[in-house]
């Protein structure tokens, strides 16, 4: 069943001696995009891990809840999230087509040639390059095959960690697009990034951290001299 | 929306992943062809460290095949988790709705495939620069090394995996597998020891044998247990 | 196990103070009450020392094993404060099992070490909790999980490190011909005295130990609060 809800309640994140989240209180909503602001180490990595089920919290919690408002857990909640990281998540020994067949394997869809490229057809990744190993891809192409991998699974909760980087203008307006389409279907969307272009005008939610704290939250229309303007005034 | 079909079994699961493993080693064979160099170089050393053919060299062949499995085993271990780190693939594996349990075995098994190769390489090789009758009981060496491997590749896979962010993960990894690692060698020793007694001393030997079957069902049942809890940040 | 703060506080003095009374009685007693043993004369008194910290490590190991297996499952850093200031302590009293163990080994058999069942226990134990207090230092941020596993499946290893040392004993007994349980008169009074001497000095240790580490987390709770109430920069 489909996320409709997160709830993060006072989440503290300690690394040994180091605190990276601070008690973060925050509710995404689905059918909206949150833009997750602030410098590096401010916690949002981090918060994005523990929304992905593989941080645990020091303390507090995340309550996911589907339409309807009953609390998911577990595998269920890892079947809804798509995660588009750092890294490819993809193996560069492997062709894009046997890392999605691999994964489309593990989480149990269609992993059938049609459907692989139906999805590969999406991301916009070139059909000669399909068939050759991912770590003779360009920046740009990996990152197209990294999110083929995230939506492989029609999440409902779609977690990206600076999604724009080493992709040209057109690409990142592109996947800007993409992602107000996702939105639009009803998918919680939290963007990690300091490509404000990008995602302006698509956001309707915006949050920033500062040294592991929520230092700013306000859902509304958000156009890119608004969005630069607030994270100036509020990330430092 | 894709379709989503009926829930896969474990075992299923585990394979899938094993065999990409396994799949991404035979295309560039790297572990493998070093494991197996390495193995060989060890058994090179040892036998100049040894006057060869002396008594000595038949008292000490059988913790010699151990400990060089043992070794080589371990640079296999770590660098079939570098692959897992290199794009952070364990985070992708771990994402999946998959039991962890799958991820659990599936690692393991690449790892004992891994493990078996160095062995088969090791063995023989030790058989022919030492003169040490290995092949005298084939088939008990055989299950003794394999229940080696598999009690290697549990710990090594719960440790590698939880060490995969960690800095001076290559320096831990044997600093904390080896002292647990401790019996499951001298178990194999004493059971290789035995095999190769003149008469070999077959009651003794599959002693040995029954021992290092009750270590690997302990470590495997603790580590199926215990590798979500480790392993999640 | 896991001790309130209002305990850690009296654990200290009293058991610090009993410890240091134990201390002194037994060694008076050792020295002018135990008669000589039969068979290792004058160098058996070395044993109230040596066996009572190895009762008191095989303690420390449990506590140490038990409170990890418990911190994995809760993640209550309480339990690894315990499993930390357990493991540390068992560092020490390892460490005086094998030194006073060498001690007596001169003594009685005119070498400094012995590659016998005890010893090897004892030394392997000793490497396990070594590994553990390096794993704390070296692993970062992952050092509280890895160290908590180690712990986990060194005690589970012990039963195996029991069997492998096991295949015959010549470990200098206590009595002529038995274990604790044989001794008689004076020399059992004055063991099971240094038994719990140590016993004392173990749980002030643990206590000082566990209230350090807490001491640490309020400093750095209390700093935080500071931060974030901006009265601190």
């Amino acid at each position: 069943m489909p996320l409709e809800r997160v709830e993060i309640t006072k989440v503290i994140k300690r690394y040994g001696t180091e605190r990276a989240l601070a008690g973060v209180d925050l509710e995404l909503r689905g059918g909206s995009m949150c833009a997750l602001l602030g410098h590096n180490g401010a916690g949002k990595t981090t918060l994005l891990g523990i929304l992905s089920t593989l941080v645990r919290a020091s303390s507090g919690a995340i309550t996911y809840r589907e339409t309807g408002g009953a609390v998911v857990t577990g595998d269920a909640v890892r079947r809804e999230i798509g995660l588009l990281a750092h890294q490819s998540l993809c193996y560069g020994e492997l062709t894009a087509v046997e890392n999605l067949a691999l994964f489309a394997g593990l989480y149990g869809v269609d992993d059938s040639p049609a459907a692989l490229a139906a999805l590969l057809d999406r991301v916009g990744l070139e059909v000669r390059a399909r068939d050759r190993a991912a770590r003779t891809y360009s920046r740009g192409m990996v990152q197209r095959l990294a999110l083929a991998r995230a939506l492989l699974s029609a999440p409902s909760l779609v977690l990206l960690d600076e999604p724009f980087t080493g992709l040209d203008r057109g690409g990142a307006l592109a996947l800007g697009e993409q992602l107000g389409a996702l939105t639009a279907e009803g998918a919680i969307v939290v963007v990690v990034t300091h490509d404000l272009e990008a995602i302006a005008g698509r956001t309707d939610h915006v949050a920033i951290l500062r040294a592991g704290k929520l230092v700013f939250e306000e859902r509304g229309a958000y156009d890119y001299e608004k969005l630069k303007d607030t994270y100036h005034r509020h990330a430092s | 929306m894709p379709a989503e079909r009926p829930r896969q079994g474990v075992l299923r699961q585990a394979w899938r992943i094993a065999w990409k493993d396994l799949k991404v080693e035979l295309r560039s064979r790297e572990i493998v062809y070093t494991m197996a160099f390495f193995g060989a170089v060890i058994v090179v050393v040892y036998s100049f460290a040894f006057p060869s053919s002396s008594a000595l060299v038949r008292l000490g062949a059988p913790g010699l095949l151990w400990v060089s499995t043992m070794f080589a085993g371990t640079i296999g271990l770590g660098r079939a988790f570098d692959r897992e780190r290199e794009n952070d693939t364990l985070r992708a594996l771990m994402l999946t709705p998959v039991p962890r349990l799958a991820i659990f075995l599936g690692k393991g098994i690449a790892i004992t495939f891994l493990v078996g190769a160095v062995a088969l390489v090791v063995t023989p090789l030790m058989a022919l620069l030492m003169d040490v009758p290995f092949f005298d009981h084939p088939g008990e060496l055989a299950l003794a090394l394999l229940l080696g491997a598999v009690g290697f590749s549990a710990i090594g896979t719960v440790f590698a995996a939880t060490l995969l962010k960690v800095r001076s993960r290559d320096v831990l990894l044997p600093v904390i597998i080896y002292p647990i690692l401790i019996p499951l060698f001298a178990f194999g020793t004493e059971a290789t020891a035995a095999l190769l007694k003149v008469p070999a001393d077959l009651d003794n030997a599959w002693y040995w044998i029954g021992l290092l079957g009750a270590y690997d069902a302990a470590f495997l049942v603790l580590s199926m247990w215990i590798f979500e809890s480790l392993v999640i940040e | 196990m896991a001790v309130p703060r209002s305990a850690t506080d009296w654990m200290v003095p009293v058991f610090g103070l009993l410890g240091a009374i134990g201390l002194v009685v037994c060694i008076w007693l050792i020295f002018t009450w135990v008669p000589n043993d039969a068979v290792l004369f004058f160098n058996q008194r070395i044993f109230y020392f040596h066996v009572g910290h190895a009762f008191n490590l095989f303690i420390a190991v449990g506590v140490c094993g038990v409170s990890s297996l418990l911190f994995l499952w809760r993640r209550t850093p309480r339990w690894d404060d315990l499993a930390l200031a357990a493991a540390e302590v068992a560092v020490a009293y390892g460490a005086v099992v094998l030194v006073t163990g060498s001690v007596w080994a001169k003594a009685a058999w005119d070498h400094w070490w012995v590659w016998e069942n005890r010893l090897m226990m004892s030394l392997l134990l000793w490497l396990v909790l070594v590994a553990y207090v390096l794993v704390r230092r070296y692993a970062g941020a992952s050092a509280d999980r890895l160290a908590a596993g180690l712990a986990v499946f060194g005690t589970v290893g012990l039963p195996f490190i029991y069997t492998m040392v096991n295949k015959g004993d010549q470990h200098p007994q206590a009595g002529t011909n038995g274990n604790v349980a044989t001794l008689t008169g004076p020399m059992q009074i004055v063991f099971w005295l240094s038994v719990a001497t140590f016993f004392c000095w173990f749980l002030a240790l643990i206590a000082s130990r566990v209230a350090s580490t807490r001491g640490e987390r309020e400093l750095r709770e209390l700093r935080e609060q500071g931060l974030d109430a901006g009265l601190l920069t």
